[in-house]
Parts: structure tokens; sequence; C-alpha cells
């Protein structure tokens, strides 16, 4: 191996695909068998974390970044001059199985620039994966990027080796994609998706009869969008998030905070701002949808087309539905539970299991970990220390921002301040 | 006056002390283990000699009695190495022999503190997971160290059997002085003397093979590759990597 040639490519192909957000390697159900080598049967493993904080669990590479292609918010894109490279198959499979050996890496995840065409690429990141899985005895995970446009051909033959596929929409809206990816069309991102999700139906009801069916993208898939380049309201966001999760039983949207990465008059110019917040509050948003039964209509509508800032989204949602509390935490259902701000899932479980057993105060809240400093507005319990008066949304939100310390307080700092002095007058 | 059960520090001697109190049943008893123990004028000493036999009774009694998940949690509590796993354990397990939950009920406080060692423990096995780092060594032996703030080996040898099993390896605990070595059949724990100057780059090609080298260069260049220079955030990098651990990681030697 040439290890120098072989440097020289990896820090040109890891530097391209570091803006694709997906990280995770858990899901999937491939057990090591035969003493080969990886398993990817348990949870995720991030096994380092950048300097930005990312979680680092795949080799994450592209094959190359030659591209016929010239979307403006991508560096890769055609009109980019950047030096340009491409892996040879075997390259990346002696690299990915290199790298599991020393455990640094839960698997690969693969990406590439499109070269010629669809299929032919698209055939290279099948290859690899089907070398990995058939020659190697590699267990470990595989996340193929399908490229946009691929036949269904090669989706089904990817589905075969690869834990889990996706294909990035992009964009959040049809008219921004118009807009900044002339080249790209929904079509060509929908055509795959959907053919992976009939064969995941297709393999789940053979698996029932025949047992040795082949698995198919345990892991199911993904698929990300950039935000803040074309002005799109969270709702906008968000339904189209929705609507993909619904349709298409995605296991995860990505959210990535555009970074302005080239001059053109149709994006934010280079040195704006990452919307790192913005970013944090739609998966929040997107956490409340999956594991809270929030539909998206109670988050985001019409009167309300974009998340707070300042507040968490289901501290905005409870101060607008001030009518469902407080909450009885000694006989209220789960669905109520999960709705008092301040108050996980877990925390949700362990109230459910722990109220058997005795009426809670508010010590044991405490003890369970709940936040109290959101969550004691909202709910009632075994003990009247906190007393519950009736106050309005504003008076709440006040009081609540007055204790709390958010990482974020940086990014909302004037308005911060605005509220500190309301609290004064209101608490005084 | 408090009866202090001094016992070796071992799983086994702890479930023999637990044994000693049920049989002797003191009024007020302290279980400690002889690194720990320190010596208190109104106190008495006992010292337990850790007897496999009633050892294995008492687990057997909390697997059938308390029910495996218990047993489960109480072993990995003890190896938090806290000053009050002892306490804690024995109080558990007495509830537990007499019928209370003492895994769900939340609102003990005891239950609480075994969650809560369990959790820490739990965490600090899963970043050993993460965090080791093999190195291949001129004996075809993939290498690697650790310093874990808690015992928690013997929770990662089924993790990395499972995914490593076509390869030899062996992770030592060097604060322990201990590791697991699995030589394509099964994992054994194993002592050895490790040379101090293994973790030298001048020395590092006497050991490891040619190729290691290169491939942990790869890796710390694809460290800095993949890294978003305006994202950067350093809290929430120390967060995720505390420093304690750095040491051993590739991608942050210099």
């Amino acid at each position: 191996m040439n290890f120098e040639r072989i440097k020289e490519k990896l820090n040109i192909l890891a530097d391209a695909a570091k803006y694709d957000v997906s990280c995770s390697s858990s899901g999937s159900k491939r057990a090591n068998k035969n003493k080969g080598l990886g398993d990817s049967s348990g949870m995720g493993i991030c096994h380092t974390y950048t300097e930005d904080g990312r979680c680092v669990s795949l080799l994450k590479i592209l094959l190359t970044n030659h591209c016929i292609f010239d979307c403006a918010y991508c560096v890769t894109r055609k009109s980019n001059d950047v030096k340009r490279a491409a892996f040879k198959v075997q390259e990346v499979v002696d690299l990915t199985i290199n790298f599991y050996r020393r455990n640094y890496i839960e698997g690969l995840f693969l990406s590439s620039g499109i070269f010629k065409n669809a299929d032919y690429t698209m055939e290279r990141l099948v290859l690899v994966a089907k070398k990995l899985r058939l020659e190697e005895n590699f267990n470990g995970y595989i996340h193929l990027k399908s490229i946009p446009g691929a036949s269904d051909e090669l989706m089904r033959e990817a589905g075969l080796y690869a834990d889990r596929l996706s294909v990035n929409i992009e964009i959040p809206t049809e008219q921004g994609l118009k807009l900044l990816a002339p080249d790209k069309k929904r079509e060509d991102f929908i055509k795959p998706m959907r053919k992976v999700k009939n064969e995941i139906i297709q393999y789940k009801s053979e698996k029932k009869l025949i047992k040795s069916t082949p698995i198919y993208a345990p892991a199911g898939q993904s698929t990300q969008m950039i935000i803040g380049a074309t002005g799109e309201t969270d709702a906008q966001i968000m339904y189209t998030s929705a609507y993909f999760y619904k349709e298409f039983q995605m296991k995860r949207v990505y959210y990535s905070g555009y970074i302005p990465i080239s001059h053109d008059e149709r994006l934010p110019s280079i040195g704006t701002d990452v919307p790192m917040l913005r970013e944090n509050r739609l998966y929040q948003t997107d956490w409340l949808l999956r594991f809270y039964g929030f539909s998206i209509q109670e988050l985001l509508n019409k009167e309300h087309p974009n998340l707070e800032t300042d507040i968490d989204p289901k501290l905005s949602w409870a101060l607008r539905n001030l009518q469902h509390f407080p909450v009885d935490v000694n006989h209220a259902d789960r669905r109520l539970l999960a709705r008092i701000p301040g108050v996980g899932m877990r925390s949700v479980d362990k109230i459910i299991n722990a109220r058997r057993y005795r009426k809670l105060s508010w010590e044991h809240l405490k003890a369970i970990g709940i936040s109290m400093n959101r969550a004691q507005y909202f709910l009632v319990c075994a003990s009247s220390q906190f007393e519950t008066k009736d106050r309005t949304a504003a008076q709440l939100k006040s009081l609540i921002m007055g204790t709390s310390s958010s990482k974020w307080r940086g990014a909302y700092n004037s308005q911060l301040n605005l509220f500190e002095s309301n609290a004064n007058v209101t608490v005084s | 006056m408090i009866d202090q059960y001094i016992y070796d520090g071992t799983f086994e001697g702890f479930l023999t002390s637990v044994f000693e109190v049920y049989d002797r049943k003191p009024t007020r008893v302290k279980i400690v283990s002889e690194r720990l123990v320190t010596v208190n004028f109104f106190d008495e000493e006992h010292t337990i000699y850790t007897d496999q036999a009633k050892s294995d009774r008492v687990w057997k009694g909390i697997e059938d009695k308390i029910g495996k998940k218990a047993g489960n949690l109480i072993y990995k509590a003890f190896l938090s190495e806290q000053s009050d796993r002892e306490q804690v354990l024995l109080r558990i397990i007495k509830k537990g022999f007499k019928g209370e939950n003492v895994t769900d009920n939340f609102a003990d406080i005891d239950v609480l503190r075994l969650t809560n060692l369990v959790k820490i423990v739990g965490r600090e096995k899963h970043r050993m997971d993460a965090f080791i780092r093999f190195r291949l060594t001129k004996d075809n032996v993939y290498f690697a160290e650790v310093e874990p703030d808690f015992d928690t080996l013997p929770l990662n040898a089924i993790h990395f059997k499972n995914r490593y099993s076509d390869q030899k390896w062996l992770i030592y605990d060097r604060c322990r002085n201990y590791g697991i070595f699995y030589d394509l059949k099964t994992v054994n724990y194993v002592q050895l003397e490790i040379s101090n100057d293994i973790n030298s780059s001048l020395a590092a090609p006497f050991y490891f093979t040619h190729d290691e080298m290169h491939y942990q260069d790869l890796w710390k260049n694809y460290f800095k590759s993949t890294n978003i220079p305006s994202r950067k955030n350093m809290r929430l990098h120390l967060q995720h990597v505390p420093k304690r651990y750095w040491k051993y990681l590739s991608e942050k030697q210099p």
C-alpha cells in the first residue's frame, strides 16, 4: 500500500464528506458469524468526537469528489476549483478493515460525487460493500449513500450488503432545490427511496414465511436536508420531515445548518454564522414527533411557522396550552407525563415505575432527575411546598428564563436581557 | 460499636462477607475492602476469608430470590469501587431477600444509589468500548492499554470477543494491573510486565509492525480532515472526550 498517496486521498475525500451529518451506527441486526470480523448487533458507538463536537463512528468518505453536477451548496460541485481524487475499490476496503481492527470505527459511511452517471457511480459503491461482506467476512456497519437516479436493480443489491441506505433530499422546499441544484429533481431522490421502502416491506413479509430470506437494509433508511440556505420556515422543514417519516418510514431525518462554502449570490455569504441554535431546535422538535407523541400541527402551524429560539419547543407548546396543566404526576397517563416541560421519556418511565410503590413528592421527582426549574410550574404531586399559582404564559416564561442557564445563552443574549428585566418586575 | 468485616476486595469476597452477615447476625456491621480499611478504636475487626462455596450460595440466593436482573445490577454496581458500595449493596440484598422490589422502586434511596452506580459503571464500560485503541504488535496481537475510572474490563470482555473473534487481542488495565487476553478461543485474565518505553515513539518500531505506524498516522489525519472549523466547540468536545482519556487515543497523540 502506498501510504503517502492514500493519505493524500483520505484528506481530500474525508474533508469533502464531512458535511453529511449522519453518523448513526445503531439499529442493525448483523451478528458476527463463523468467526468473522465485526459485530453490529448492539448499539452504536461513537469512537471519538471532532473538535466541533460531532460523533465519529464511521469512516465517512467519498469514493470520489469528481462530480458532473453543479449544486450551489456543495463543495464537490463541478465549478468549484478544488483538488480532486478518487479511491480504488480495494483501497476503501483495506482502510475500513484496518481501521475497524484497531477499534477506530464501527464501519463505513460511503458517499460519492457522481462520475459519468448515477448507475456507474452506484455500482462502485455497491462493489465496496459486497467485497467487505463476501471477501472479508465483515459484519461491521455499512451505510451507503444512494446516488439520486440510481436504478432499482442497484438499489436492491445495495440493500443486500448495506445496513443503511440514504439519499439526501438536500433542500426542504422544491423551489429551493430548483434554485440551488438545477441538475437535480426531487423525483430522482424519491425513486430510490420508494424502492428501498418497498424492498424493506417485502423483506419483512417474506421473512415471516422463509427464515433464510437474506436481510435487507436492516437499519432502514435516512435522509438529510440543509437548513438556512434558502430562507425556508421551520414549519416547511418539519412538515417535509414529517412527510418523509410517514411516507417512507425513515429511521432518521437529519438537519444540517448551512455552512457557507462558496461565493454565490443565491446563498448566504461566506462568514455568515452556521445556524447551530436553529439546528438544535429542529432536532428537539424531531424528537418530540418521534418519541413524545406530539403531532406536527401542535408544534408548528399557520400561527407559529417558526420555532422560538429562546425556549425549547416543548416548553413553547406548554405555554401556548396552559389549559392542560398542571398535570398530576401520581395519576396522569404516559402521554400527559411526556408533555410536562423538563420531563424526559426516561423520567416518564421512572415515574410510572416508582409511583406503583408510593405517592411521589418533589423530593422523589428531584431524585429521579427531572428538571425542576421548568417542571415545577406544570405539575402537582404529593407535596405542597411549591405553590402553583395561576400565572400567565408570559410570567411563566420570564420566571423560567430567569433561573435557567442555557448553553445557547450567547446566541440570544439581547433578548434574554429584556426578559430578565421583565422577570424582576413580575417577581417583586 | 461496629463490627468491621474486612475482605479481599473481590466480588466473591464481598459475597462471602454477606454470607457471614446472615450467619453471625451482627447488630451493626460494615463491610470494608482491605485496601480501604481504616483502623477505628471503637470498631471490632473481623477478617473474612473468601470462600467460593459460601459466595456461590449467596449468588444463587440473589438470582433465585431477587432475580437475575437484580444480580446483574449488584455485580455492576460492585465494579464501581465507590467507598459506599458494600453498604448500599448489603442493604439492597437484605431488602431483596425480604421481598422488596430493588430494581424499579425509584422512590427508595438505596435503589436510586444502586441505579446511579450501575449508570456510572455502564458509562465507563461504554467509553472503554469506544476509546480502546488497538496497536498491532510484531507478535500479531492487537494490544491496547487503558486506565478506566472503574473496574470495567470484566464487562468489556464479551463485547470485544464478539467483535474481534478472528484476531488475537489483549486489553491491559494499567491502574489495576491485569488484562484480558483473547487467544482466538477464549478470553482469559492475565498479568504481565509491560516495558516502560512501549509508548515512546523511538521504541515503537521495535514492538509494533511497520504498517501500524502508518495506520495511526492515517487515522490522525482522518480525525483532522473530518473536523469543521467553523463549527468548533471545544466545550462539547471535552464533554464527550474528557482529557483523562487522551493519553491512549491515537488521534490525540502529538
